[in-house]
């Protein structure tokens, strides 16, 4: 596709420069095909060598991503979103809204889920594919009804003794009054503390951006797992730029000082493993990323349907209450 | 001189103070840029007002707390009345105009809280590491050593165990002068110890919050530290216990996110500034003016966040009834 072809989003298209060549590369391609088909000259030759080329610069690109430009793709518009998961993962999906107090929060999404024999409840930020939906769904920030909302149907999956799994992609959660006025912050503690109670397995999978509190809302887990070129951090790498740069322009100097990316995390051992996107990123070929998360989820809650409940549950403690710890620097009391 | 104006934004309403300019010492200057580095070490109060960036924000801010003619003077934060120092400490800092409290450093609320010499403070040496190698103006580790220097302590929760009128109770308490109480590892790891001795002691857990929110330059090994408090409460209260939060100005960000919003009971001082998000990052995502008293502590109560404003002349005598009532936890 060509470059000046797609709708720019200025979030997504401000970081993505670095896809320059790659996209004079399959413009040239879809140009080449398209002459190919007008004319029915013989190009066969021609398109594979620039196939092999542009499969060449995007290797070459993504193996050495920066972790700005991570966050850009963890950002891009035409990544899988949790509709995605959704209509293409799930052989059967039923929506469950609202948190019986306030509202239905369109940016956080509930509903019992079917994948093959494997039924499950499935929480996800919900950040939409076209503008009108994005704004709808207030592009992924949840306000305090939507965490309650999770709660709630997690309490029920509890009730049923359906595991848990939810997709995390958010920039965050909402920063306005009436989020403040019901409670934004309790509402994440309730569901950080309550999710250390619940007695089903949960699986926790950053699919895109893993922003702050507002993802760790939901992503108290026995296992957590991030799509390659996700990112999960304390602040966004601009609030954090206009914070301790204080300049909004150091984003990118940010994005590498707070090691977001998923290897980084991985290095650090506060996440479990690391699900591999297609070359180029999940945005290029969405379906090989939605069959990775699909296996991982089939193989985790497998995996994790084996231990007990109560060896699940002091498992899950144990594993956040020394999360990242370096062994042997703090004491322990039990 | 022609006086310029500074503008409250935090307490959501403008107020016109005349600001003469002043020559800073370098000390001064150095003071005021420590202020700032407190304040900027959390995430959740978000980027610096730009009224108090550069030379003249800085003397505007140094001018709050300058020491005026004929005597010692302070401005409080909140109404803007000048208070003589002397009368401001005999208050226990609470403003005799507003009723405003004052931000409250560790060691002295410590001595205000537990009964005299009962204070027995513990894991006092367990110190940051810098384990991003996070530098941005100055390399974190550095940010550390000069604050350990400054302020004489090695982080910034003290936790130990003390009483108050005879109950014993094991105490945490964070202290905004140290990097403005921003939670890294240690902070959380020693949140979750009290919480730990707690349910081994069998005694309550009375928690005091000021906090920017997580400690940004420990990157997401802080934000875990949400978590991490969490699942050391989750154990406290599958095992009985009691807890009691105090939250205290300012609290922000990922502490009010987590162990300080979720206690048995929580309490909150008059005035203070308590909420998820800052108000400057408020202000700045809704682009409007904040309502009056907005993140307030009355504010909180109001819309049903908080239990109850405890004044400072009173809490003692409230922690200890609460300790009283309580005495049926850890029974069943
Ligand atoms: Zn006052």
């Amino acid at each position: 596709m060509a470059d000046t072809s797609r709708p720019r989003n200025d979030t997504t298209s401000a970081g993505m420069a670095f896809e320059r060549p790659i996209k004079e590369l399959e413009a040239q391609l879809s140009e080449l095909e398209a002459l190919s088909t007008r004319t029915n000259l013989d190009l066969a030759g021609e398109i594979r060598a620039l196939k092999e080329r542009l499969q060449e610069e995007i290797q070459k690109t993504y193996s050495d991503l920066s972790p700005w430009e991570r966050v850009s793709v963890a950002r891009h518009t035409d990544r899988p979103v949790a509709s995605d998961y959704i209509e293409k993962l799930c052989d059967d999906f039923f929506e469950l809204h609202g948190d019986k107090v306030f509202g239905d929060d369109k940016a956080i999404v509930t509903g019992l889920a079917r994948m093959g024999e494997r039924r499950f409840l499935l929480v996800a930020h919900r950040k939409g594919r076209t503008t009108k939906e994005r704004m709808a769904y207030n592009f992924g920030c949840a306000h305090p009804e939507g965490y309650r909302k999770a709660l709630r149907k997690m309490r029920l999956a509890e009730k049923l003794g359906l595991p848990i799994v939810t997709l995390i992609n958010t920039p965050g959660a909402y920063p306005g009054i009436g989020a403040e006025e019901r409670g934004q912050a309790t509402a994440i503690a309730e569901n950080i503390l309550g999710m250390f109670s619940l007695r089903v397995p949960i699986l926790v999978i950053v699919i895109g951006e893993g922003g702050s509190g507002g993802a760790l809302g939901i992503g108290v887990g026995d296992r957590v797992f991030m799509l390659e070129h996700a990112y999960y951090s304390v602040i966004s790498p601009e609030g954090c730029a206009a914070i301790l740069w204080k300049d909004g322009e150091r984003s990118p100097d940010a994005a590498q000082a707070l090691k977001l990316t998923a290897p980084d995390l991985l290095q650090l051992g506060l996440i479990d493993g690391v699900i591999q996107e297609p070359p180029g990123g999940a945005h290029r070929n969405p379906q090989v990323a939605l069959d990775n998360v699909r296996r991982t989820i089939l193989e985790e809650l497998a995996a994790l349907e084996r231990l007990s409940v109560a060896d699940l549950l002091a498992r899950r403690r144990a594993k956040f209450r020394h999360v990242g710890e370096i062994p042997g620097r703090f004491p322990r009391l039990d | 001189m022609a006086a310029e104006t500074s503008r409250n934004v935090e307490s959501g309403r403008e107020k016109d103070v005349p600001v003469e300019p002043l020559e800073l010492a370098p000390e001064e200057a150095r003071e005021v840029e420590l202020e700032q580095e407190d304040e900027a070490s959390g995430e959740g109060l978000g980027p610096p007002d730009p009224a108090e960036r550069g030379v003249e924000g800085r003397r505007r801010r140094l001018w709050k707390k300058k020491e005026m003619p004929g005597g010692l003077w302070l401005k409080c934060e909140s109404c803007g009345q000048m208070i003589y120092r002397k009368e401001l400490e005999e208050k226990g800092m609470v403003c005799p105009a507003c009723e405003f409290h004052f931000t409250l450093p560790g060691r002295e609320r410590v001595a205000m809280v537990l009964d005299p010499d009962s204070w027995k403070e513990e894991y006092a040496d367990l110190t940051a590491l810098d384990r991003l190698s996070f530098t941005d103006q100055v390399p974190y580790a550095e940010k550390i050593r000069r604050t350990v220097d400054r302020t004489g302590q090695k982080e910034a929760l003290l936790c130990g165990t003390g009483r108050i009128e005879g109950r014993e109770i094991v105490l945490a308490v964070l202290d905004f002068s140290f990097l403005g109480g921003s939670m890294g590892e240690v902070v959380g790891e020693k949140i979750s110890l009290a919480a730990d001795m707690a349910r081994r002691q069998k005694k309550p857990l009375v928690l005091f919050t000021s906090s920017g929110g997580a400690r940004m330059h420990e990157g997401m090994l802080s934000l875990m530290q949400m978590a991490k408090t969490s699942a050391a409460l989750a154990s406290l209260n599958e095992a009985g216990g009691f807890s009691i939060c105090v939250l205290t100005n300012p609290t922000t960000g990922g502490v009010t996110a987590s162990f300080a919003s979720v206690c048995d009971v929580t309490l909150a001082e008059p005035g203070a500034l308590i909420g998820f998000a800052g108000p400057r990052v408020i202000a700045t995502t809704i682009k409007q003016e904040l309502p009056p008293g907005f993140q307030r502590a009355e504010f909180l109560v109001e819309k049903g966040q908080v239990d109850a404003i405890v004044r400072r002349s009173e809490l003692r005598d409230v922690l200890a009834r609460l300790v009283d009532f309580g005495r049926g936890a850890f029974a069943r």
